[in-house]
């Protein structure tokens, strides 16, 4: 065994993998064998810690000390000072840089402090390739656990007793479809895992694959185990190369070591998965549409019942779990069903992994208790709004969900509480707004996705979404008319009842809860033409105040339009006709001289 | 792998290739490792440590270097900190009296009284 005095953590998610964490590593361990440090001190690649915003993340052990946006130019210093003499690089710790402790260690930043790792207990701490690491924080043994000692009913039950429901959006309890499918006979059943992850913003299925894949792994195969499946399916995003690599990787090693294959554990039970390839389609993390998809046919939904239980995939039994929800099983078993119910509320048990974004400090990946109020995730873990700004309204569960707005703000999050306020859990990605954000556009924003992803099958959808988008357009252009809000609600109403599937039923979301809350801010833009947030551009101008213009002309030379006039004391001028709203005079003048005009 | 057995062993092999990173409470050595501990051959002092605990299989204690402690004219100086925080500071230390520390300090918690800096200063 090669002892190592220290462990270097650098992450290798995709965030940081894309502000260069793989430069990082090749540089450490080139500094380090300029120092001679490279028999000492141990390189790992691990998956994402979490906090995206202060990318890349580097982590020193035994100290525990947490680097964040660190430069490939940083490691020298990291490495002579920190690994060669001991002195911690204090001006690359997270959070405040002027910090005074000796060691700001991961533990102590606040955004972890209120965090409760339990599906991305593994994230950010092991390397997602080697199995051996899993093992090493008690992988497979609760598949072990499982295959030895338990009964697929005891099995069943135990998720039942846990009050897991599906993290994938609608929450439908995970213990209940396993009984489901255990019920259905036939000679072939189906494990399957969506990691289709579509919502805009939701990235924590794409954690849990880069920097866990064998909780995955061991939660299906135990689902197999539950279900009478010897087969698994991993319906995953082509757009994850390196969820798609490490997910691969942590398939061979399993079956290397007998965990998935013939006879695990010598019990007789057999298991094997295969990953299938998404190819950009949001109507695929749909569970019918998903399974035809892997069937090799278009991707479409077809109509509920049969439900997959009795009729899923090849017209086989078959059970469909989204990432994260199976990554909360090996924990299940491992710490007891009892363990698991004591987290969360009422009807919501354990917790959700949400990924944070837009107007917020600490943009990330959260995990929390379920029942944490809106507030706590935006101001105690996401550190607050950007340049002092207020808190409106927070999106949550991508196209298929609504906004909460700021009178809102301390509704504790779960499944029932959101659905009751008009929104959802939706696979967790939450989107934070400030005030300048205009309600009326954010629902134009998902109908433009919506529209673009129907699969066109069923008209409600198709058309219906299409009208939704034209009278939206039509507001957001200053050319609403009186009855148009109106004929949103019927419409919306409409398309809810009749869609085929979820992606059609929930479309319409976006704009009934916005226009629950925010009904003022669509009649400013209908009746008074006017955006009060000052987006949409057909309802404001830039001006120029014509006291404050010192004539300097860097407007009119800025202006891609030409469309800025002016001369030496006399103040400038923007012609309104040929103005495209680009902002860019605004942003460069020196006196604070062109405003808005909304 | 046809066993929970096998499971095990990998379980408790890995784990102690990176207890390090569980930042729980363990046994510290801390070596000074500043320019005067460097030069007066600390880095020896430290290998020896790190030798000596992989030979041992001792994976619950952490090798740490720190900067100058003040002392330069004892060094290289190692401290050794138990997980209370209790603290006892050697001083012109060697290769081998680090493999003496591991074996009676840190192994059977006798504490080398002849090699502190109370010996040598007192």
């Amino acid at each position: 065994m090669q002892l190592y005095r220290a462990h270097v953590l650098v992450c290798g998610g995709t965030g940081c993998t894309s502000s260069n964490s793989e430069k990082i590593i090749k540089e450490l361990d080139v500094q380090l064998a300029a120092n001679k440090l490279d028999s000492e001190v141990k390189v790992v690649k691990t998956g994402c810690f979490g906090l995206c915003a202060e990318g890349p993340i580097v982590v020193v052990y035994p100290e525990g000390a947490m680097y964040t946006m660190v430069k490939v130019e940083d490691i020298k210093e990291i490495v002579g000072e920190h690994l060669l003499k001991g002195r911690i690089v204090k001006r690359l710790l997270a959070g405040d840089k002027e910090h005074t402790d000796i060691t700001k260690s991961l533990e102590g930043v606040g955004f972890f402090q209120r965090q409760m790792r339990v599906a991305l207990r593994n994230c950010g701490v092991i390397n997602p390739e080697i199995i051996d690491e899993y093992i090493a924080y008690d992988g497979y043994k609760a598949l072990a656990k499982v295959l030895t000692e338990m009964s697929p009913e005891q099995v069943i039950d135990t998720v039942k007793k846990s009050g897991l429901r599906g993290r994938g959006g609608a929450g439908f309890p995970t213990g209940l479809k396993w009984e489901f499918a255990s019920k259905s006979k036939d000679d072939q059943k189906y494990v399957c895992c969506n990691a289709d992850e579509g919502d805009p913003g939701a990235f924590m299925d794409r954690s849990v694959l880069e920097g866990d894949p064998h909780s995955l792994i061991e939660a299906m195969a135990i689902a197999g185990y539950a279900i009478g499946s010897n087969q698994g399916f991993i319906y995953v995003r082509a757009e994850y190369p390196i969820a798609v690599k490490r997910l691969q990787i942590a398939i061979d090693q399993a079956k290397e070591y007998g965990l998935l294959g013939n006879n695990i554990f010598d019990t007789g039970f057999s298991f094997d998965l295969e990953i299938r390839l998404g190819a950009g389609a949001f109507v695929c993390g749909e569970e019918t549409a998903l399974m035809t998809s892997i069937e090799g046919k278009r991707g479409e939904p077809r109509p509920r019942p049969p439900f997959p239980a009795v009729k899923g995939l090849w017209n086989k039994p078959t059970i469909l779990n989204n990432v994260e929800t199976y990554a909360n099983i090996p924990v299940i078993f491992l710490k007891g069903p009892e363990w698991f119910a004591s987290l969360g509320t009422e009807k919501s048990k354990g917790t959700k992994v949400f990924a944070v974004g837009g107007k917020i400090n600490n943009t990330g990946l959260v995990e929390i208790p379920m029942g944490t109020t809106l507030r706590e995730i935006v101001y105690d873990i996401g550190g607050g709004i950007p340049n002092g700004k207020k808190f409106k309204a927070a999106q949550t569960g991508g196209p298929s969900g609504g906004c909460i707005p700021a009178s809102l703000i301390d509704t504790p999050i779960d499944y029932d509480s959101l659905i009751q306020i008009g929104s959802m859990m939706g696979s967790g990605g939450l989107i934070v707004m400030d005030e300048d954000t205009c309600m009326v556009d954010i629902a134009k924003f998902f109908l433009e996705f919506t529209v673009e992803e129907s699969c066109g099958k069923c008209p409600p959808c198709r058309i219906g979404t299409k009208r939704m988008l034209e009278i939206l357009e039509r507001i957001t252009d200053g050319k609403g008319q009186d009855d148009d809000i109106g004929k949103l609600e019927v419409l919306a109403k409409n398309i809810k009842a009749s869609a085929l599937c979820g992606l059609g039923q929930t479309a319409p979301n976006p704009v009934l809860s916005t226009l629950k809350y925010f009904k003022d801010e669509y009649m400013s833009h209908v009746r008074d033409r006017k955006c009060p947030a000052g987006v949409c551009k057909s309802m404001m101008q830039y001006v120029i105040n014509a006291e404050r213009c010192k004539s300097c002309g860097i407007c009119a030379k800025v202006c891609p339009a030409n469309c800025i006039s002016g001369e030496k004391k006399v103040p400038y001028v923007i012609n309104q006709e040929k103005c495209l709203k680009c902002g860019a005079c605004m942003e460069k003048c020196p006196f604070k001289a062109i405003f808005k005009n909304v | 792998m046809k066993s929970i057995a096998e499971l095990e062993q990998i379980r408790k092999k890995t784990l102690d290739e990176i207890s390090l990173r569980t930042n729980k409470n363990v046994l510290r050595v801390v070596v000074g490792m500043a320019t005067c501990g460097i030069a007066a051959g600390a880095r020896p002092v430290m290998n020896a440590f790190l030798e000596e605990l992989k030979k041992r299989n001792i994976s619950d204690v952490s090798v740490t270097m720190t900067g100058c402690i003040g002392v330069c004219r004892l060094e290289p100086v190692v401290e050794v900190i138990n997980p209370d925080g209790e603290k006892v500071t050697y001083v012109k230390m060697t290769a081998e009296k680090a493999v003496r520390v591991v074996a009676e300090h840190i192994v059977n918690g006798r504490v080398c009284s002849d090699l502190t800096i109370g010996a040598e200063e007192g």
